[in-house]
């Protein structure tokens, strides 16, 4: 019986071990959450800067336009949506269907850095315009790096999908690309909330 | 005697010749080999701190400034805390755990073997980077470890690439290193275990691992944010630190302190483990209240992430802001106590032996009571701001990061050495090396309670002459405990090179790492191992493992 038991054990040793894929995906989601600390901590260097300052605007600065950034928010949060549907069209082995909505995504994070990219250029402040430019810039850019960065990992995951056998492996690479893309989305809806929402 | 020709490097695992040397300088993926390349990088960057901390010490042992210039004092003592810390705990007792975590877990090796190279080869990358920031023109940065603006905020050369600017890219690259290693470690730990291996049956080593890397993972990344925003304080000029400019200097103390304290527990609780893992072996009895001291490791950690403003008492914060840390910081007394507990019950009435790992797990829990005692005094509001910036404090913390982490971390590396090297190390070497480094921190760090307690300020090269005997005998400890390195040296390279060879277990010590060969297999384990019972059962004759024999087969 002590044989038998440890032989299942054994059993499940192996499998273990050659778990990769769940190691991988364990390994990044700790990762993501210790990543969402720094942003953590901007966000509260913003909300005690903002609470504690003389002047918080810069002069001749009224506040922020709300509307374009508005449409960039539903956008980038469609997008979510988006790339969940990919990875359920890879799951379907729909090959094609995954590729065109991961486009899609792709698409619509890059409307949302070129809709960022336009908002700055018509801004009357910049990055050394007080702590209220400081900051603006510092966290829009900082996700925006992040944006950047889902939109290139979902450019090599585009690619890699037209290597034969690249899914034989499992489909880590999409759902980090995926789980990272929700991560970057909810950072903006916090990020949206406090510098355009709570002026 | 040593020159092996390098065409017979042998096939690895075939016959237990030396391990070829040149693996260690190469980009190994093997959780051993970078283990003892972090324990070598960083033992050399702890000789470079020490070399700076007997300048310093020489410098004070006269009241004038009178042997280095003010500024490079600075950059002294500045560099000193920094190395101490970055280059060598932290990289230390990294290279412990990575040696240490897979083995005793029974795994083949880290969840990421890859990413765990490119995490070491960082450390000789940045530590190169801060080491050459003594050549700029400016010199290396001088607002000390911390870097509080608007210090920090200076540059009086106006170079753009200086000092400062050095230190702060060296903390980041740090930062992302460690924080590839915790994300290593944590899913090694949660994923990897071998069957059987349930969490309370780990070693408390791998507990007090678990918990330091999750403490990196929650405040680290507070750091990272702080350094970002003082980096660009300081290289494009924004504001979020610079009171000229609006800023508040006061957001950077709490990122910083945020991490910075409990990175004392990163730094510390692996010691703790080690302690535990010594303790039982030399007593012959088994961990007392094993489970306990399980979960107090874990209590600490989340304790650790609520104190951080006990290091701004002086800050100006608001009272209740100084009741609430003060009160959670004497919350840290109670886990750290039951572990002080635990192990005294340990030694209880056990058959100590008293070889060198032994001695300096002694002496540095020892040390470890008393600046625990007075951390309790500094973690009290009135008495902190008595003693504030003064040698009081420094001398607390130099308990705890020499009396306690280094002598743990010398327990631990002779405990270790036949393990990691297939060698034994010279008992009476090491026991000189204990006597020396015990009478040398006593005597370099006690005398600063009592100058501090008098006012002698912290970070001066010049001082009034009444703290003078005070300085005399620490600076006399100091010389003394750089002195202490040499039997240490001379102990290892002499053992590693022509030491009696280790057999698999030479302590009689119960644990997975003990029952494969010495040094272990490239694989560690034939067959993974099998855990059918809870660590440290020393006197009850029952089987660590149900598959000792297939485990350990000849590789």
């Amino acid at each position: 019986m002590e044989s038998s038991i440890s032989s299942e054990l054994q059993h499940s040793a192996t499998e273990h071990v050659h778990d990769e894929e769940g190691n991988s995906m364990f390994g990044f989601i700790v990762f993501l959450l210790s990543e969402s600390i720094i942003f953590l901590s901007f966000f509260a260097g913003y909300i005690a800067l903002k609470l504690t300052a003389t002047d918080w605007l810069p002069p001749g600065v009224s506040g922020l336009e709300v509307r374009e950034p508005a449409i960039n928010t539903i956008v980038l949060v469609s997008s979510s949506f988006v790339i969940y549907f990919a990875e359920k069209a890879l799951d379907r082995q729909n090959l094609w269907g995954f590729r065109i909505l991961l486009l899609a995504t792709a698409a619509m994070g890059s409307y949302f850095l070129w809709g960022q990219a336009t908002e700055w250029r018509g801004l009357s402040f910049g990055v050394t315009t007080g702590t209220y430019g400081g900051l603006f810039y510092l966290l829009t850019g900082f996700h925006g790096l992040h944006v950047l960065t889902g939109v290139l990992l979902q450019g090599i995951m585009l690619a890699r999908s037209f290597i034969p056998g690249n899914y034989e492996g499992g489909h880590f690479g999409i759902n980090a690309t995926s789980l990272f893309w929700h991560f970057v989305d909810v950072i903006w809806i916090v990020l949206f909330l406090l510098i355009y929402i709570w002026q | 005697m040593t020159n092996i020709p390098i065409e017979s490097i042998p096939v690895l695992g075939k016959n237990p010749l030396p391990p070829a040397w040149r693996k260690y300088f190469s980009f190994s993926t093997d959780h051993k080999v970078i283990g003892v390349q972090y324990l070598v990088t960083s033992f050399v960057f702890f000789l470079i701190g020490g070399l700076l901390s007997m300048v310093m010490r020489a410098e004070l042992i006269t009241p004038e400034s009178d042997l280095v210039d003010r500024s490079l004092y600075n950059s002294m003592f500045t560099m000193h805390g920094t190395i101490m810390i970055f280059l060598w705990i932290f990289p230390s007792l990294l290279g412990l755990a990575n040696f240490l975590v897979p083995l005793m877990i029974g795994a083949r090796d880290m969840a990421f073997p890859r990413l765990n190279a490119v995490a070491f080869w960082m450390v000789p990358v940045f530590g190169i980077l801060l080491m050459s920031s003594f050549f700029l023109p400016s010199g290396a940065s001088q607002s000390g470890w911390w870097a509080y603006p608007p210090v920090s905020l200076q540059n009086p050369s106006g170079d753009l690439i200086n000092g400062q600017v050095m230190w702060l890219l060296a903390v980041a690259i740090s930062g992302v290193a460690s924080i590839m290693g915790a994300v290593n470690f944590v899913t090694t730990i949660f994923k990897m275990r071998a069957p059987g291996m349930t969490f309370f049956r780990m070693p408390i080593f791998v507990w007090t691992v678990l918990s330091a890397q999750l403490i990196q993972l929650v405040g680290l990344p507070a750091l990272t944010a702080g350094a970002v925003m003082l980096l660009l304080d300081l290289t494009l000029g924004t504001s979020f630190f610079n009171p000229e400019k609006g800023g508040n200097p006061l957001l950077y103390q709490h990122f910083f302190w945020f991490y910075s304290h409990p990175a004392v527990y990163v730094m510390v609780l692996p010691i703790f483990g080690v302690f535990s893992e010594i303790l039982p072996v030399y007593a012959r009895k088994p961990l007392f209240g094993y489970r306990v001291v399980a979960i107090s490791s874990i209590t600490i950690s989340v304790v650790s992430l609520l104190v951080w403003v006990h290091h701004m008492f002086a800050s100006g914060t608001p009272g209740w802001m100084r009741m609430f840390f003060m009160a959670t910081t004497m919350c840290v007394a109670v886990p750290t106590g039951v572990k002080i507990f635990a192990w005294t019950a340990t030694i209880w009435r056990g058959k100590l032996r008293m070889d060198t790992p032994m001695l300096f797990a002694l002496g540095a829990i020892l040390m470890f009571l008393f600046a625990g005692i007075t951390g309790v005094m500094l973690g009290s509001v009135p008495f902190d701001i008595h003693v504030n910036n003064t040698y009081f404090v420094v001398g607390h913390f130099h308990y705890i990061v020499y009396g306690t982490i280094t002598m743990g971390m010398f327990a631990a590396l002779y405990h270790w050495f036949p393990k990691i090297t297939g060698r034994m190390y010279y008992e009476g070497l090491g026991k000189l090396h204990f006597w020396l480094a015990f009478i040398g921190t006593n005597l370099n760090f006690f005398p600063m309670h009592p100058a501090g307690l008098m006012g002698m300020p912290r970070r001066v090269s010049s001082y009034d002459p009444e703290y003078a005997f005070w300085n005399v005998l620490a600076s006399l400890g100091g010389f003394l405990l750089g002195m202490s390195t040499l039997p240490f040296i001379l102990n290892m390279v002499s053992s590693w090179v022509q030491g009696k060879k280790a057999p698999a277990n030479p302590w009689r010590a119960i644990g997975l790492e003990w029952l494969v060969s010495s040094p272990p297999p490239v694989e560690n384990f034939e067959e993974i191992p099998v855990v059918i019972a809870e660590p440290y059962g020393y006197g009850k004759s029952e089987p660590l493992v149900s598959n000792a024999a297939a485990m350990t087969q000849e590789a």
